[in-house]
């Protein structure tokens, strides 16, 4: 049993469960039909993908603990996503700004984990790649779109970009644990990763004629369990039937 | 000699899994196991169905998820189980794989043939580009609306001809 793989499963559980959850909050309430359908296919995905991980991490603990106990019944201090994943829905054009800097983060961290030395890592990756892909596709659309659109879409595309900015920093820190796996080829080296994401978010941004923010201020904390004060909101909705009736089942 | 192959290794490999079984009769029966969200394409004709050991007393029939978050594969592994156990075997356990990667090569022709008919665009094989053929006229004149559709498999399209919009299982 390693204690680092399982916390890294678990934090790309968190990241994706974390995401996937808050992006079913568009379910109903998307502009109009198809996008409600492609967000909650893509929340979907995503929950898909924390289960993945989650099943993986409860093997490897081999405490007694299911997938769904690691989802339902943590508390927000034992949640390590990060933060750029809890923050709350936002309006249309920060959902996109948001999922444009992770779908190009997401893109090449697991282009490469598909060669990660553990081949429960490298088949979960293999997966989540071919989603990831056409996430990007349609986040990068709307992001081109909104950008180079009419004047409201354009400044309000604008605004996302400057709200989540901070946020994107996180993306490329490493544990200490995730060092010791970087080392053993099980995962990625984020911080290599950063000069491709910045090149391929500029690109974007040049065709949406936005304007890169500045890179002044950050936010992170996430990995440490230490979260924006939304996440606990999230949890005490999402966690609501199992906290309420311990054990139910659908 | 040199061959072009038409299928995949790995499919290649699946269906040797199913000609050289020593249950032929257990693969048909689960010939009447369908997706529940298009009743018309069995689990074999979707790819999903991989292999069907016996290990001791027990059956391990093994699936491979189609997309990660897709809802219908419980239903999948509890229908399999289902049909076993009223067939009298009683110990059985469905093991969701990986490995291989679930990918629209592993559906047969028989189930793109018969998603067509059932008026959803089969997902096209790599070579063809990216002509999506709409399953009621046939006419290729057809436009993306968008690549989420009403289930995670599928996008939709509109016919330029007929003018009719139509789900396309999307090929990952």
């Amino acid at each position: 049993m390693s204690q680092p793989l399982i916390d890294y499963c678990i934090a790309q559980g968190d990241d994706a469960l974390i995401f996937g959850q808050r992006m079913t909050e568009w379910c109903y309430s998307a502009p109009f039909l198809e996008e409600d359908l492609a967000l909650a296919n893509v929340a979907l995905d995503l929950i898909g993908r924390a289960q993945m991980f989650y099943q993986y991490a409860a093997e490897l603990a081999d405490d007694g603990r299911s997938a769904d106990d690691i989802a339902f019944l943590r508390d927000a201090r034992s949640y390590t996503n990060l933060l750029i994943n809890e923050l709350p829905r936002g309006d249309f054009a920060f959902s996109m700004a948001r999922f444009l800097l992770v779908d190009t983060f997401n893109v090449l961290y697991l282009e490469q984990l598909v060669n990660s030395s553990d081949s429960r890592i490298a088949a979960i990756a293999a997966k989540a790649i071919k989603e990831s892909r056409y996430h990007l596709r349609r986040s990068r659309d709307w992001v081109v779109r909104l950008g180079d659109g009419t004047e409201e879409s354009h400044q309000r595309m604008q605004k996302g970009l400057e709200e989540v900015w901070g946020y994107h920093k996180e993306l490329f820190i490493e544990t200490a644990g995730e060092r010791e796996l970087i080392a053993s080829g099980v995962a990625v080296d984020r911080e290599a990763l950063y000069s491709t994401w910045s090149k391929q978010i500029d690109t974007v941004l040049a065709e949406a004629t936005l304007q890169r923010p500045e890179d002044g201020w950050k936010v992170v904390g996430g990995r440490d369990g230490i979260h924006t004060e939304h996440l606990g909101h999230m949890l005490s909705e999402m966690q609501y039937l199992q906290r309420s009736y311990p054990g139910v089942e659908w | 000699m040199n061959t072009i192959p038409l299928v995949s290794e790995a499919q290649r490999e699946r269906q040797l899994r199913r000609s050289d079984s020593a249950l032929p009769e257990l693969w048909t029966l689960l010939d009447s196991v369908t997706d529940p969200e298009i009743p018309v394409v069995s689990l074999w004709d979707l790819g999903v169905l991989q292999d069907i050991k016996k290990d001791g007393e027990r059956l391990l029939v093994e699936i491979t998820p189609t997309y990660s978050g897709c809802p219908a594969m419980v239903e999948m592994a509890s229908e399999i189980e289902k049909t076993l156990t009223a067939a009298g075997y009683t110990n059985v356990e469905v093991v969701s794989l990986l490995t291989p990667t679930w990918t629209t090569d592993f559906m047969s022709t028989q189930g793109r043939e018969k998603l067509r008919e059932y008026g959803i665009a089969p997902p096209a094989p790599k070579a063809q580009g990216k002509k999506i053929a709409c399953p009621q006229c046939g006419s290729t004149d057809s436009e993306l609306i968008s690549e989420f559709g009403s289930t995670a498999c599928k996008a939709l399209y509109r016919c330029g001809d007929c003018l009719e919009p139509f789900d396309y299982f999307k090929c990952i």
